[in-house]
């Protein structure tokens, strides 16, 4: 095969840290080429030098056995360097075919966009209707808009950051068809992903960053997961364990909760039932934006419900606000860290404050005690290896991992009797993720009931003692999770989903795509 | 090139710092303001910022004017800057000062000519709540109807302007004033009087209330589970309400005490410095204290300092007009460099300025 991109000595400094230190790697034409590495070890500063958003301090790149210096992305793009995103940046108002339109320097006539559409994603198995509004279509949907943007550009590389993270199973089926064709096809792709399987299914060669440093390249097929992971830690990784313990009585309920949606695009919660025991892990799976945020919101209290729709220990506390629920001992962790669980320019002690006032009884007659709150800090800093300069500092200067830990360490260290976390480890490297799972399960083995909603299916699997699936609002009945395979998931993730768009609970569950 | 590098941290040097450049800076553009103008700029600055306390001559008069100019701003800004710390942002205290002086004064006239202690605590109270029920209009517009707060209160003040020129024609007019507009004058009856306390110092009431409030405020905002609201509920609304805040509950919460102190600032300077209802009476003190409430940084200890420094600049920009013959208009240009640099250094405080290539350092 002949060599597309090379990329010698690339190095990259930021003040206090260096984001890439002499990376050299080389990716051949039509090649499946997978970047590993935990968070930080420097894969987006990589891309983004690819993609021209960052210029390199030293170092150098070939495109075509040619110097390949861009500037900016527009130049990337004009080399046959395309990049899909992990975050989209689409207008929810506009159709597909506008927003597309939006991101091209000189955009056809719309009818004749729409019909190279509607080709390309003929072409490649992308099933898209170019008159749609994006508000109206599912992350993975989404997805396919951002990658036909690019495939309408003819790439000749095509990066992709964390392009799984917000399929089901069968979506996932479906892009690695169209990226394989492409393969075939001769584009090379940029594989940024921390899912191992995934990249051992798909991937001809891996490229392994840690600390900004290539530490290992690997022919992912030919290694386990957890070899590869060991190398992206540069440790052996510990496997959480759950106690086995029988689980208790019944701890909350939740019984019929409907919920119509706050916003346009938000999500309409339908017929929710759920009952979760003393000692066990529920896993709720399925992709985010399926009413996630809603659930949580409802379990919280932030959104109030009829009183009966969710019961602790038998009482109807639907109608309790956020800080009557932790009082009887219901905490949740919601998802976004900053600005939702935390507040970003507000230090540690005064995050700390935030939910533990009460159960920690960090005040006195409405009167906060700093102190006693500081000490909390320092406590969950300490038991939840929280790398941080101390309780003084602002909780936007932590990265994610660090901050998420603080998050749940705060919840936990609370003893509550039932915890319900969203996306525990969403963004979070593979060392911090393993902590956040085994202090949940510890958790449920002191006795406490744990909901886990998170769209990382393999999270699931690990710490869950049964499984259910939300998609389109609706919930899925529970399964225990032993015994369960990838397949009857994404049955369960789609059927919840058809269900929702026939308005026929009972209809046979049939393949997402 | 230069570039600006977000802080991990706000620098807490810098954000004790950035008033002191602000002034420094306001001082050298004046300068060059006031030369232009012809004018030899030392001696417009010294007039400015050193006369009103050190003049031979007009100390005298100009010194107590400090304090009686500095009261009504620090008292109606420490309630403007509750409320804007938690993200709501009342723009009528001008609005909540005329009703609070119109509230206390008409308590007050309907028990004229009677002689008791406890007519002045009445009138008081009737200010406070004059100018919290005043606010109260936007508060419960806003979270009941979602109206935005911000154009509902600066509209009330033309409403209240309006009620206070018919009460000093017509409802409220000194009976005894041969027919001319105005009240009965307040400060010269003994019961209702807000006297200077200490001779020499413009020391009265309000003054007082002033810096009870900058206490409390500060009690409440570093020490109060409800000054951790408000300072989550507007850095962070979603994670106030994750944290139990009732948005609702602190819109009135805040729109309330907001309306209270510029009511009560109202009530002391119609009874005090200006003595009675005219159809002129408000001056602009609830404009200028969301000026003064962002100089003091929304701090209750940064807002008594620029209240103070607000009032010199008042004092001593009157009289450089006075003997400079600087324009009006030049003083306020003045006042709003002030304003302008201030707003323009805070952003030291988050950002850290690298000036380089674009390597990084």
């Amino acid at each position: 095969m002949t060599e597309l991109l090379k990329i010698s000595g690339l190095t990259k400094a930021y003040p206090g840290v260096v984001a890439n230190d002499d990376v050299s790697f080389t990716v051949a034409e039509g090649e499946v080429h997978a970047l590993l590495g935990e968070n930080g070890a420097g894969k987006s500063t990589l891309v983004k030098m690819i993609y021209g958003l960052v210029k390199p301090d030293s170092g150098t790149m070939d495109l075509h056995a040619a110097p390949y210096t861009p500037s900016e992305p527009r130049a990337a793009r004009a080399s046959g360097v395309a990049m899909v995103f992990q975050h989209f940046s689409l207008f929810e108002a506009l159709s597909v075919a506008e927003n597309i339109a939006l991101g091209m320097e000189n955009p056809p006539k719309m009818h004749e966009l729409s019909q190279r559409i509607r080709d390309v994603s003929e072409t490649y198995g992308l099933p898209l209707d170019p008159d749609r509004l994006i508000g109206e279509l599912s992350a993975g949907e989404r997805q396919r808009v951002e990658i036909i943007r690019c495939l309408l550009q003819d790439p000749k590389l095509l990066i992709m950051d964390e392009p799984t993270s917000v399929l089901t199973p069968q979506e996932v089926d479906v892009l690695f068809e169209t990226l394989r064709k492409l393969s075939a096809e001769g584009t090379a792709i940029l594989y940024i992903s921390h899912k191992l399987e995934e990249i051992r299914a798909l991937c001809d060669a891996a490229t392994i960053l840690r600390l900004g440093k290539v530490v290992a390249t690997c022919i992912p097929r030919e290694q386990s997961a957890r070899e590869m992971a060991e190398m992206m830690v540069g440790q052996a990784l510990h496997t959480p364990k759950a106690s086995g313990a029988e689980p208790g009585d019944t701890v909350l309920q939740v019984s019929n909760l409907s919920l119509p949606s706050a916003t346009p695009f938000g999500t309409t919660l339908t017929d929710i039932s759920l009952d979760l025991k003393r000692g066990e892990i529920l896993g709720i799976g399925g992709v985010a934006g399926n009413g996630q945020d809603e659930f949580l919101n409802a379990l919280s209290g932030e959104t109030k419900t009829a009183p009966d729709a969710v019961q602790f220990e038998g009482q109807p506390i639907g109608n309790l606000g956020p800080n009557e629920r932790r009082e009887i001992g219901v905490l949740c962790a919601p998802e976004e860290r900053l600005g939702h669980a935390a507040a970003p320019d507000m230090s540690l002690t005064e995050n700390a404050v935030l939910t533990a006032v009460q159960r920690k009884e960090l005040a006195q007659n409405s009167f906060v005690n700093w102190g006693k709150s500081r000490d909390y800090a320092k406590e969950i800093i300490k038991a939840f290896d929280v790398r941080t300069p101390g309780p003084g500092n602002a909780a936007r200067s932590l990265s994610g991992g660090n901050l998420q830990k603080f998050v749940i360490g705060r919840e936990v260290l609370q003893n509550p009797d039932v915890l319900v976390v969203n996306q525990p480890t969403w963004g979070v490297d593979a060392a911090a993720a393993a902590d956040i799972r085994q202090a949940l399960m510890d958790l449920a083995a002191k006795g406490a009931g744990v909901i886990v909603i998170s769209q990382d299916l393999d999270e699931l699997m690990e710490v869950a003692d049964r499984f259910c699936a939300l998609a389109g609002g609706r919930l899925s009945s529970s399964r225990p999770t032993q015994g369960l395979t990838v397949d009857e998931i994404g049955l369960m993730l789609g059927g919840a989903h058809d269900a929702e768009q026939e308005a026929a609970p009972e209809a046979e569950p049939t393949h997402a795509e | 090139m230069i570039r600006l590098e977000k802080r991990p941290s706000p620098s807490r040097a810098w954000t004790i710092a950035t008033p002191l450049v602000a002034v420094a800076l306001t001082m050298v553009a004046g300068s060059i303001l006031f030369m232009i103008l012809g004018k030899d700029p030392f001696a417009a600055i010294k007039t400015i910022f050193y006369d009103p306390l050190f003049h031979p001559d007009f100390a005298a008069f100009s010194r107590p004017q400090l304090l009686v100019k500095a009261g009504p701003l620090i008292l109606i800004a420490i309630g403007l800057s509750m409320g804007f710390k938690a993200g709501i942002w009342n723009i009528g205290a001008e609005g909540q000062y005329i009703i609070g002086a119109l509230a206390g004064a008409a308590v007050g006239l309907a028990l004229y000519p009677a002689e008791s202690f406890l007519i002045y605590p009445a009138m008081v109270i009737a200010g406070a709540l004059g100018g919290w029920a005043w606010a109260m209009i936007p508060a419960i517009l806003r979270t009941k109807f979602r109206t935005n707060e911000i154009l509902v209160s600066l509209l009330l003040v033309y409403v209240a302007e309006n009620i206070l020129a018919s009460a000093a024609v017509g409802w409220l007019r000194n009976p005894e004033g041969g027919g001319f507009p105005g009240s009965r004058n307040l400060s010269k009856w003994a019961s209702s009087a807000n006297p200077e306390l200490i001779s020499g110092t413009g020391m009265h009431w309000g003054v007082v209330a002033a810096f009870i409030a900058v206490i409390l405020a500060y009690v409440v905002m570093s020490r109060h589970l409800l000054g951790f609201q408000i300072q989550l509920a507007g850095q962070a609304p979603r994670a106030a309400r994750f944290a139990g805040v009732n948005p609702s509950r602190l819109v009135v919460l805040c729109l309330g005490i907001s309306g209270m102190l510029a009511g009560m600032a109202g009530l002391f300077e119609v009874t005090g410095p200006a003595g009675q209802i005219s159809i002129d009476f408000n001056s602009g003190y609830g404009f200028t204290a969301i000026i003064v409430a962002f100089l003091g940084r929304l701090n209750p200890i940064g807002i008594l300092l620029a209240g103070l420094l607000m009032a010199l600049t008042y004092i001593g920009g009157e009289l450089a007009q006075f003997m400079l013959g600087l324009p009006a208009a030049a003083i306020q240009a003045f006042q709003g460099m002030l304003l302008f640099f201030l707003l323009g250094v805070d952003v030291l405080s988050n950002y850290r300025i690298r000036i380089g290539t674009g390597k990084a350092a």
